[in-house]
């Protein structure tokens, strides 16, 4: 067992969010989700299912029955290194791969992706750099990302960045686009784009409801 | 002919011998490469983590660049790391698939004064190399056969996963043939396509190295002198860990690995510093007359 592996809690349904299999299978594609047969052919296929506290068929199931707190809180969606092995090989065609990443997305939206974990914190500062300069730099992620885990690591991967440097391999000078202005006016324009449809979304929701009243 | 040419982040900083070597070896083929101007990062694989439409936003950027350098009706664009050609290939493969991702992408470019026809194609070297130029044409060209060499032809996943628009998804034969018309032998190696690890290497090295490890001890037991790749991140994670790896597992591991363009540069007689071969942590060399040497 690993550090972050756990066993899954015994759980009420009044506990369960069954809106969240919704919300989930909103993602383009996602409504394959409940198509989902449990064969395990992903767990089976996946490289990392080991190190995973829940495997990927468990996380599908979990899902659909609402275990949100479980599956957000999860490592397992953080382990998948999005190898597309499982996506390739679902007899039901769900894109698991994709699935994670969505199911990522909304835990850092709700903030709730394990703090300094790596795999998490590299996600975040790989996304803060390109938003800024439209270009990552590999040596300044690297090191953002020990200083901000375990920077006992910047000595013990000292050598190697050293054998690196010698071989013209690394470099701390930033990369960045010309036209930064225009990175940013496009990605501010998805956020807008995404607000747009989230109050439209709110607004059916309401109209719905009263109309049930 | 001429191509438009995408290189990444990737291959601007750690992997600049991949860059080297594609540009290199592509010249001696009289193909230019024609770099896309002011390109941003395609937005990897983190970037879908935090938004995946921001991911698309970006890749899109791309395209819409991509479309305004190119002067005839559909550019072809390259791109060398598999991370860089799935990104920009599912961008695309979204855009069509799914009317709110189009819609979105759209009005984001078009905040940013851009447009994007859909006429661009994304391709990568190995497809051009095999499907365009053509292996008899290739071998015709080859003037130091790489006689003698065991290739381990390593593809990783991202460039036959989940699309797989060139070639077999589960057994990928392109680099296989490209190596053999080089007059390198290939190993049978079942492990061509399963995952090294990505960025786990950099993040959890418990984790990412064994499964590197894993590809680098059958290669040795197959009998490989070289293992080639065709991805700036697996070269990185298959090479740089060996001594982390031999450490952790108590044996000797030790194998080059290079770029399939730079086993591809010294079949076509390009010299060796322009392949990037001095920046490789295990050396690889081949000695006059094609026998194999590494030290």
């Amino acid at each position: 067992m690993r550090e972050w592996q756990s066993w899954p809690r015994f759980r009420y349904e009044a506990e369960l969010d069954l809106r969240f299999p919704e919300e989930v299978a909103s993602m383009p594609g996602g409504r394959a989700l409940f198509a989902c047969i449990q064969c395990g052919t992903c767990s089976g296929t996946c490289p990392l299912a080991t190190y995973m506290d829940y495997s990927p068929r468990k996380i599908i199931a979990m899902t659909r029955a609402g275990f949100k707190e479980e599956v957000l809180h999860s490592f397992t969606i953080w382990l998948c290194a999005s190898c597309y092995a499982c996506a390739v090989e679902c007899p039901r065609k769900i894109k698991i791969t994709d699935f994670m990443a969505e199911l990522k997305q909304r835990a850092i939206q709700e903030g709730v992706d394990p703090k300094r974990f790596p795999v998490a914190v590299l996600a975040r500062e790989f996304f803060e750099a390109v938003r800024k300069r439209g270009r990552s730099t590999e040596s300044l992620l690297v090191l953002r990302l020990y200083a901000k885990t375990n920077p006992v690591q910047i000595l013990s991967q000292a050598l190697l960045g050293w054998r690196l440097l010698r071989k013209g391999r690394f470099s701390l000078r930033a990369e960045s686009v010309k036209n930064r202005q225009q990175i940013e006016q496009l990605l501010r324009a998805v956020d807008a784009a995404k607000a747009t449809a989230f109050i439209d979304k709110l607004a059916r929701e309401v109209r719905r409801e009263v109309a049930y009243r | 002919m001429k191509y438009l040419y995408y290189p990444g982040c990737s291959l601007k900083g750690t992997n600049r011998a991949y860059e080297e070597s594609v540009l290199a070896s592509f010249h001696a083929l009289n193909i230019e490469l024609e770099e896309l101007e002011d390109w941003n990062c395609c937005g990897a694989t983190a970037y879908m983590a935090v938004d995946e439409m921001k991911s698309f936003a970006l890749a899109a950027r791309n395209l819409a660049l991509a479309e305004r350098q190119g002067q005839d009706g559909s550019p072809t664009l390259i791109a060398p790391c598999s991370g860089c050609y799935l990104v920009l290939s599912k961008t695309q493969h979204y855009m069509e698939e799914y009317s709110e991702v189009s819609r979105t992408i759209d009005g984001a470019l078009q905040a940013a004064r851009l447009s994007y026809a859909r006429t661009v194609h994304v391709r990568h070297p190995l497809d051009i190399l095999v499907n365009e130029i053509g292996i008899p044409q290739i071998s015709s060209k080859v003037q130091r056969p790489l006689r003698g060499l065991k290739v381990a032809c390593y593809y990783g996943c991202q460039i036959v996963r989940p699309y797989a628009a060139f070639d077999d998804q589960v057994n990928p034969k392109t680099m296989d043939h490209l190596m053999r018309a080089l007059g390198a032998e290939t190993v049978d190696w079942p492990l061509k396509t399963r995952c090294c690890g990505g960025s786990l290497m950099g993040t959890l090295p418990d984790v990412g190295v064994p499964l590197s490890y894993i590809l680098l001890k059958e290669a040795l037991k197959r009998g490989a002198h070289v293992v080639a790749t065709a991805c700036p991140l697996c070269q990185f994670n298959l090479e740089c860990y060996q001594d982390k790896m031999s450490r952790q597992f108590q044996e000797r591991v030790e194998i080059p690995v290079v770029y399939f363009t730079q086993l591809l540069g010294l079949a076509l007689g390009v010299p060796e510093r322009q392949l990037g071969m001095h920046r490789l942590l295990v050396p690889f060399t081949l000695a006059r007359g094609g026998a194999r040497l590494h030290a």
